[in-house]
Protein backbone atom coordinates (compact mmCIF):
# COMPACT_ATOMS: atom_id res chain seq x y z
CA UNK A 1 0.00 0.00 0.00
CA UNK A 2 1.45 3.11 -0.81
CA UNK A 3 1.98 5.73 2.11
CA UNK A 4 -0.89 8.52 2.19
CA UNK A 5 1.50 11.45 1.47
CA UNK A 6 3.04 10.50 -1.49
CA UNK A 7 -0.32 8.83 -2.86
CA UNK A 8 -1.67 12.56 -2.31
CA UNK A 9 -0.38 14.89 -5.23
CA UNK A 10 -1.42 12.30 -8.11
CA UNK A 11 -4.64 11.76 -6.88
CA UNK A 12 -5.39 15.29 -6.74
CA UNK A 13 -3.89 15.73 -10.49
CA UNK A 14 -6.29 12.51 -11.37
CA UNK A 15 -9.36 14.11 -9.24
CA UNK A 16 -8.94 17.70 -10.69
CA UNK A 17 -9.09 17.06 -14.35
CA UNK A 18 -12.03 13.86 -13.99
CA UNK A 19 -14.41 16.12 -11.94
CA UNK A 20 -13.74 19.27 -14.57
CA UNK A 21 -14.59 16.21 -17.04
CA UNK A 22 -17.61 15.40 -15.25
CA UNK A 23 -19.01 19.13 -14.75
CA UNK A 24 -18.63 19.57 -18.71
CA UNK A 25 -20.23 16.70 -19.34
CA UNK A 26 -23.37 17.00 -16.71
CA UNK A 27 -24.05 20.49 -18.14
CA UNK A 28 -23.77 19.04 -21.65
CA UNK A 29 -26.52 16.63 -20.44
CA UNK A 30 -28.57 19.15 -19.66
CA UNK A 31 -28.02 21.44 -22.41
CA UNK A 32 -27.51 19.55 -25.76
CA UNK A 33 -30.18 20.19 -27.94
CA UNK A 34 -29.61 15.95 -29.50
CA UNK A 35 -30.98 13.55 -26.96
CA UNK A 36 -28.56 10.93 -28.40
CA UNK A 37 -25.19 13.25 -27.70
CA UNK A 38 -26.87 14.07 -24.27
CA UNK A 39 -26.73 9.97 -23.82
CA UNK A 40 -23.50 9.76 -24.73
CA UNK A 41 -21.92 12.67 -22.69
CA UNK A 42 -24.00 10.85 -19.94
CA UNK A 43 -21.39 8.29 -20.51
CA UNK A 44 -18.71 10.52 -20.03
CA UNK A 45 -20.03 11.68 -16.12
CA UNK A 46 -21.03 8.06 -15.28
CA UNK A 47 -17.06 6.93 -16.14
CA UNK A 48 -16.03 9.34 -14.35
CA UNK A 49 -17.58 8.82 -10.93
CA UNK A 50 -16.72 5.33 -11.69
CA UNK A 51 -13.13 7.11 -11.70
CA UNK A 52 -13.88 8.74 -8.38
CA UNK A 53 -14.80 5.10 -6.67
CA UNK A 54 -11.42 3.75 -7.82
CA UNK A 55 -9.63 7.17 -6.27
CA UNK A 56 -11.34 6.00 -2.83
CA UNK A 57 -10.30 2.53 -3.26
CA UNK A 58 -13.96 1.45 -4.00
CA UNK A 59 -12.69 -1.23 -6.80
CA UNK A 60 -16.16 -3.57 -6.66
CA UNK A 61 -17.50 -0.35 -6.65
CA UNK A 62 -16.00 1.16 -9.58
CA UNK A 63 -16.13 -2.20 -11.55
CA UNK A 64 -20.61 -2.36 -10.98
CA UNK A 65 -19.97 1.70 -11.94
CA UNK A 66 -19.06 0.60 -15.19
CA UNK A 67 -20.69 -2.52 -15.87
CA UNK A 68 -24.11 -1.77 -14.81
CA UNK A 69 -23.79 1.85 -15.50
CA UNK A 70 -22.66 2.02 -19.05
CA UNK A 71 -23.26 -1.71 -19.97
CA UNK A 72 -26.62 -1.44 -19.55
CA UNK A 73 -28.37 1.32 -18.04
CA UNK A 74 -27.30 4.01 -21.06
CA UNK A 75 -27.80 0.82 -23.64
CA UNK A 76 -31.67 0.79 -22.07
CA UNK A 77 -31.68 4.78 -23.02
CA UNK A 78 -30.56 4.35 -26.19
CA UNK A 79 -33.98 2.01 -26.89
CA UNK A 80 -35.53 4.45 -24.84
CA UNK A 81 -34.90 7.13 -27.39
CA UNK A 82 -35.56 4.92 -30.71
CA UNK A 83 -39.10 3.35 -29.65
CA UNK A 84 -40.02 6.83 -28.63
CA UNK A 85 -38.92 8.09 -32.04
CA UNK A 86 -37.48 11.11 -30.52
CA UNK A 87 -35.87 13.62 -33.37
CA UNK A 88 -32.51 12.39 -33.78
CA UNK A 89 -30.87 15.49 -35.19
CA UNK A 90 -31.07 19.06 -33.34
CA UNK A 91 -33.92 20.17 -32.04
CA UNK A 92 -35.44 22.99 -30.52
CA UNK A 93 -38.25 20.64 -28.60
CA UNK A 94 -36.37 19.19 -26.12
CA UNK A 95 -36.22 22.49 -23.84
CA UNK A 96 -39.13 24.67 -22.04
CA UNK A 97 -37.57 28.06 -22.30
CA UNK A 98 -40.07 29.50 -20.34
CA UNK A 99 -38.66 27.15 -17.27
CA UNK A 100 -35.17 28.33 -17.49
CA UNK A 101 -34.80 31.08 -15.16
CA UNK A 102 -36.58 29.48 -12.47
CA UNK A 103 -34.59 26.57 -13.16
CA UNK A 104 -31.17 28.15 -13.17
CA UNK A 105 -32.27 29.93 -9.91
CA UNK A 106 -33.48 26.83 -7.88
CA UNK A 107 -30.23 24.81 -8.92
CA UNK A 108 -27.98 27.85 -7.87
CA UNK A 109 -29.83 28.13 -4.67
CA UNK A 110 -30.11 24.53 -3.70
CA UNK A 111 -26.21 24.54 -4.83
CA UNK A 112 -25.78 27.74 -2.90
CA UNK A 113 -27.30 25.92 0.28
CA UNK A 114 -25.49 22.32 0.36
CA UNK A 115 -22.15 23.99 -0.85
CA UNK A 116 -22.15 26.45 2.38
CA UNK A 117 -23.42 24.03 4.56
CA UNK A 118 -20.44 21.51 3.66
CA UNK A 119 -17.88 24.24 3.47
CA UNK A 120 -18.82 25.07 6.80
CA UNK A 121 -18.90 21.73 8.30
CA UNK A 122 -16.39 19.41 6.59
CA UNK A 123 -13.81 22.17 5.50
CA UNK A 124 -10.51 20.57 6.79
CA UNK A 125 -11.28 17.36 6.95
CA UNK A 126 -9.05 15.13 5.08
CA UNK A 127 -9.71 11.93 3.45
CA UNK A 128 -7.32 8.93 5.14
CA UNK A 129 -7.47 5.86 3.38
CA UNK A 130 -6.61 2.20 5.68
CA UNK A 131 -3.70 0.98 4.53
CA UNK A 132 -5.31 -2.55 5.75
CA UNK A 133 -7.58 -3.42 3.09
CA UNK A 134 -10.82 -2.72 5.27
CA UNK A 135 -12.54 -1.14 2.48
CA UNK A 136 -11.71 -3.74 -0.50
CA UNK A 137 -14.31 -6.17 -2.17
CA UNK A 138 -13.52 -8.90 0.23
CA UNK A 139 -14.98 -6.84 3.72
CA UNK A 140 -17.08 -5.52 1.27
CA UNK A 141 -19.25 -8.63 0.49
CA UNK A 142 -18.57 -9.94 4.34
CA UNK A 143 -20.85 -6.40 5.00
CA UNK A 144 -23.03 -7.61 2.55
CA UNK A 145 -23.64 -11.37 3.90
CA UNK A 146 -23.84 -10.60 7.21
CA UNK A 147 -24.61 -6.94 8.69
CA UNK A 148 -26.90 -5.90 5.73
CA UNK A 149 -28.65 -9.74 5.00
CA UNK A 150 -32.07 -8.37 5.10
CA UNK A 151 -31.30 -5.30 3.09
CA UNK A 152 -30.22 -7.23 0.37
CA UNK A 153 -32.81 -9.46 0.42
CA UNK A 154 -35.06 -6.82 0.20
CA UNK A 155 -33.54 -5.25 -2.92
CA UNK A 156 -33.84 -8.52 -4.67
CA UNK A 157 -37.38 -8.82 -4.10
CA UNK A 158 -37.78 -4.73 -5.48
CA UNK A 159 -35.73 -5.79 -8.44
CA UNK A 160 -37.94 -8.64 -9.22
CA UNK A 161 -40.74 -6.56 -8.87
CA UNK A 162 -39.97 -3.71 -11.05
CA UNK A 163 -38.69 -6.55 -13.83
CA UNK A 164 -42.40 -7.87 -13.44
CA UNK A 165 -43.53 -3.70 -13.68
CA UNK A 166 -41.96 -3.01 -16.26
CA UNK A 167 -43.23 -6.15 -18.35
CA UNK A 168 -46.65 -5.28 -17.55
CA UNK A 169 -46.83 -2.29 -18.17
CA UNK A 170 -44.54 -2.65 -21.84
CA UNK A 171 -46.74 -5.59 -23.06
CA UNK A 172 -48.97 -5.47 -25.97
CA UNK A 173 -52.30 -6.76 -25.17
CA UNK B 1 -7.00 14.25 -0.59
CA UNK B 2 -9.61 17.06 1.42
CA UNK B 3 -13.09 15.33 1.94
CA UNK B 4 -15.01 18.70 0.54
CA UNK B 5 -13.27 18.38 -2.88
CA UNK B 6 -15.60 15.06 -3.30
CA UNK B 7 -18.62 16.59 -1.46
CA UNK B 8 -18.42 19.51 -3.87
CA UNK B 9 -18.43 17.89 -6.95
CA UNK B 10 -21.35 15.81 -5.67
CA UNK B 11 -23.63 19.17 -5.11
CA UNK B 12 -22.56 20.10 -8.63
CA UNK B 13 -23.34 16.79 -9.88
CA UNK B 14 -26.71 17.30 -7.86
CA UNK B 15 -27.19 20.82 -8.71
CA UNK B 16 -27.10 19.89 -12.81
CA UNK B 17 -29.41 17.29 -12.35
CA UNK B 18 -31.97 19.54 -10.80
CA UNK B 19 -31.80 21.84 -13.22
CA UNK B 20 -32.12 19.01 -16.01
CA UNK B 21 -35.46 17.69 -14.33
CA UNK B 22 -36.78 21.08 -14.29
CA UNK B 23 -35.98 22.20 -17.93
CA UNK B 24 -36.34 19.48 -19.94
CA UNK B 25 -39.39 18.53 -21.72
CA UNK B 26 -38.65 15.01 -23.30
CA UNK B 27 -39.44 12.62 -20.78
CA UNK B 28 -36.20 10.13 -21.37
CA UNK B 29 -33.89 13.41 -20.58
CA UNK B 30 -35.48 13.89 -17.19
CA UNK B 31 -34.77 10.21 -16.42
CA UNK B 32 -31.27 10.88 -17.87
CA UNK B 33 -31.16 14.00 -14.92
CA UNK B 34 -32.22 11.33 -12.16
CA UNK B 35 -29.36 9.65 -12.96
CA UNK B 36 -27.62 12.20 -12.40
CA UNK B 37 -28.65 13.20 -8.85
CA UNK B 38 -28.28 9.26 -8.26
CA UNK B 39 -24.98 9.20 -8.65
CA UNK B 40 -24.18 12.04 -6.99
CA UNK B 41 -25.50 10.59 -3.89
CA UNK B 42 -22.97 7.99 -4.50
CA UNK B 43 -20.14 9.85 -4.71
CA UNK B 44 -20.96 11.36 -1.52
CA UNK B 45 -21.37 7.49 0.27
CA UNK B 46 -18.35 6.66 -0.78
CA UNK B 47 -16.31 9.76 0.33
CA UNK B 48 -18.08 9.54 3.61
CA UNK B 49 -17.64 6.11 3.66
CA UNK B 50 -13.77 5.55 3.46
CA UNK B 51 -14.12 7.22 7.60
CA UNK B 52 -16.02 4.11 8.68
CA UNK B 53 -15.80 1.07 6.95
CA UNK B 54 -17.51 -1.07 4.28
CA UNK B 55 -21.15 0.19 5.14
CA UNK B 56 -20.86 3.58 2.17
CA UNK B 57 -20.02 1.32 -0.60
CA UNK B 58 -22.98 -1.40 0.83
CA UNK B 59 -25.18 1.61 0.16
CA UNK B 60 -24.03 2.91 -3.21
CA UNK B 61 -24.28 -0.94 -4.37
CA UNK B 62 -28.02 -0.56 -3.27
CA UNK B 63 -28.46 2.87 -4.93
CA UNK B 64 -27.20 1.54 -7.92
CA UNK B 65 -29.77 -1.64 -7.56
CA UNK B 66 -32.41 0.77 -7.19
CA UNK B 67 -31.73 2.65 -9.89
CA UNK B 68 -31.45 0.13 -12.49
CA UNK B 69 -34.93 -0.73 -11.52
CA UNK B 70 -35.86 3.06 -11.40
CA UNK B 71 -35.24 3.40 -15.41
CA UNK B 72 -36.55 0.10 -15.91
CA UNK B 73 -40.46 1.26 -14.70
CA UNK B 74 -39.37 4.15 -16.12
CA UNK B 75 -38.63 4.01 -19.25
CA UNK B 76 -42.24 1.19 -19.45
CA UNK B 77 -44.45 4.07 -17.94
CA UNK B 78 -42.87 6.23 -21.41
CA UNK B 79 -42.86 3.87 -23.82
CA UNK B 80 -46.62 3.03 -22.63
CA UNK B 81 -47.31 7.15 -22.52
CA UNK B 82 -45.83 7.21 -26.11
CA UNK B 83 -48.31 4.35 -27.25
CA UNK B 84 -51.40 5.71 -26.18
CA UNK B 85 -50.47 9.64 -27.00
CA UNK B 86 -47.71 9.54 -29.93
CA UNK B 87 -45.60 12.37 -27.93
CA UNK B 88 -43.11 11.70 -24.38
CA UNK B 89 -43.03 15.97 -24.07
CA UNK B 90 -44.47 15.59 -20.48
CA UNK B 91 -45.68 19.42 -20.75
CA UNK B 92 -48.69 17.93 -22.34
CA UNK B 93 -49.17 15.62 -19.64
CA UNK B 94 -51.52 18.43 -17.43
CA UNK B 95 -54.90 16.74 -17.25
CA UNK B 96 -54.41 17.17 -13.61
CA UNK B 97 -54.60 20.74 -13.82
CA UNK B 98 -57.80 22.01 -12.92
Amino acid sequence: MIASASYDIPTNIAFGIVAAGMIFAAIRVVTTKNIVHAALYLVLVLAGVGINFLLLQAEFLAITQFLVYIGAIVVLFLFGIMLTKAPLGQSDELDNPSQKPIALLTSLGLLGVIGASQIVTWKDTRIVLPSGGSLNTQSVSDEIFSKYLIPFEVVSVVLLAALNGAIVLARRD
Amino acid sequence: MLLIQFLMLSAILFSIGVYGVLVRRNGVLVLMSIELILNAVNINLVAFGTASGPSGQVFALFVIAVAAAEVGVGLAMLLMIYRNRRSIDIDQLDELKG
